[in-house]
């Protein structure tokens, strides 16, 4: 049987990890490279490095840490953040990612998951939608959460898939932050009509948030989270042991 | 000595760092001549079936595997890599593939209810088959390994050294004599695929 996987995400800016990282016996706590082989020796499944640089300097460290890390861990490795052309999913595919995640720059031009899917395949597509109810529907909202596009979520979704994303992941801006669990309403929307694997991001805050999701919504391929991991308010060995002695199968 | 058969498919650098991580050494080439003269040889590969094999017998290191298959030189192919050395692909149309193992290559589309996404994506357990592949001497029945694919090793019920159940036993693992092929990215699989590179270096 397949696992559920569990997701760390680390946001690096100018080549360092940031949101605070707080890590006992971890000397270098933003370092990315340190950090994610840190998550890959205590049972990550996947890594994201999510890359919040604007800067072309900046853009030029992501990279040279990216193959560092690709060359230290083997786990996959999945990169997002300033995806806006087929060439940027050359320069990170060439550095080691498995998988590249796009957003707003898939909102603006939507062909880019084609034109991608066609190059690289499927499976190395992932769509990434931030999404908030509005007036009892979701949209979907670009620019890191602060811009409403007006566009349906579930529409968007259907849409991407059709294009040929790979993956979905989904961050409810709704929950995320809140740390009182996943949006399993939100989720569980976008699983009655996902054809592929579906992550779900935003909310988690404990591991029992992760097991609640996983049983609730037996479709959810992977939980993603961030500062929970970082600040070790859940070991990731912990949570999967948990989640086994739950009835829940992953890899352990 | 390791080469790892460049033919324009693929992104080869984890699996380069994955070697040179277990101290062996490594080259990514597509000169016919270091690869006839490397010990041992990778076949990777990601991407369509007709679209890589189009690309190894045009330039023309089909002919170059198939020779050092018959030698008895260790070749493995990963992912799409393995499924080259099948017979058959159908995978949007019919392709011929490299007919170093006996089989074809199905769509999983074929084989699993609508409840079963496509690709098969994640990490998943290995079961054993009753032939033992010397892959396998470091690690045990159970332990996962990642997949990615969206179509299968089928009809090649004797040269079946491992499955991975999804909705069927999906061929995880195949061999015969000196030529083996993994469905599974070994250097995607942690610590678990650390140790079947290692047993194919050792062979």
């Amino acid at each position: 049987m397949i696992t559920k996987r569990i997701i760390p995400c680390l946001d690096v800016k100018d080549g360092r990890v940031v949101k605070g990282v707080n890590f006992l016996g971890l000397a270098d706590v933003s370092s990315p490279v340190k950090l994610a082989k840190f998550y890959s020796d205590n049972g990550a499944d996947e890594l994201v490095f999510y890359d919040i640089t604007a800067s072309a300097e900046g853009r030029a460290l992501f990279t040279d840490i990216l193959c560092e890390a690709a060359s230290t861990i083997f786990i996959p490795l999945t990169v997002g953040g300033g995806i806006n052309t087929v060439d940027d999913f050359d320069r990170v595919l060439k550095c080691g990612a498995d998988k590249v995640s796009v957003n707003s720059g898939a909102i603006r031009n939507p062909d880019l998951i084609n034109a991608a899917a066609q190059k690289y395949g499927d499976q190395c597509v992932v769509l990434s939608v931030d999404a908030k109810r509005v007036d009892g529907t979701y949209h979907v909202f670009a620019k890191g959460g602060r811009e409403d596009t007006g566009m349906d979520a579930i529409e968007w979704i259907k849409r991407g898939q059709s294009m040929g994303a790979g993956e979905i992941v989904l961050n409810s801006i709704d929950t995320d932050g809140v740390k009182g669990g996943f949006d399993l309403e939100m989720l569980g929307a976008v699983c009655e009509i996902a054809t592929v694997p579906v992550i779900a991001s935003g909310g988690a805050g404990n591991m029992e948030h992760f097991t609640e999701l996983f049983k609730t919504l037996p479709k959810v391929d992977a939980g993603l989270a961030a500062s929970i991991f970082h600040f070790g308010e859940v070991d990731i060995h912990d949570l999967k042991k948990t989640l086994d002695s739950n009835g829940i199968i992953v890899r352990l | 000595m390791v080469a790892i058969v460049d033919y324009g498919v693929g992104n080869l650098f984890s699996l380069r760092s994955s070697f040179s991580i277990i101290g062996e050494n490594v080259f990514v080439t597509g000169d016919p001549d270091v690869i006839r003269s490397a010990d041992r040889i990778i076949l990777p590969g990601v991407g369509a079936f007709g679209d890589a094999a189009k690309k190894l017998s045009d330039s023309g290191l089909a002919d170059v595997l198939k020779e050092l298959a018959k030698e008895g030189k260790p070749i493995l192919g990963i992912c799409l890599g393995m499924q080259l050395l099948f017979d058959k692909s159908y995978e949007y149309g019919e392709h011929e593939g490299l007919g170093l193992v006996k089989g074809n290559v199905r769509p999983i589309a074929d084989k699993v209810t609508a409840d079963y996404k496509i690709p098969h994506i994640g990490w998943n357990a290995l079961k054993f088959t009753d032939k033992k592949s010397p892959l396998f001497k470091y690690i045990k029945e159970g332990d996962c390994v990642y997949f990615v694919h969206s179509y299968y090793g089928a009809d090649c019920e004797e040269s079946l050294t491992a499955t991975a159940e999804y909705g069927f036993d999906v061929t995880a693992a195949v061999e015969n004599g000196n030529v083996y092929g993994t469905q599974f990215h070994p250097e995607k699989s942690g610590e678990v695929g650390m140790k079947i590179l290692k047993a194919f270096c050792e062979l």
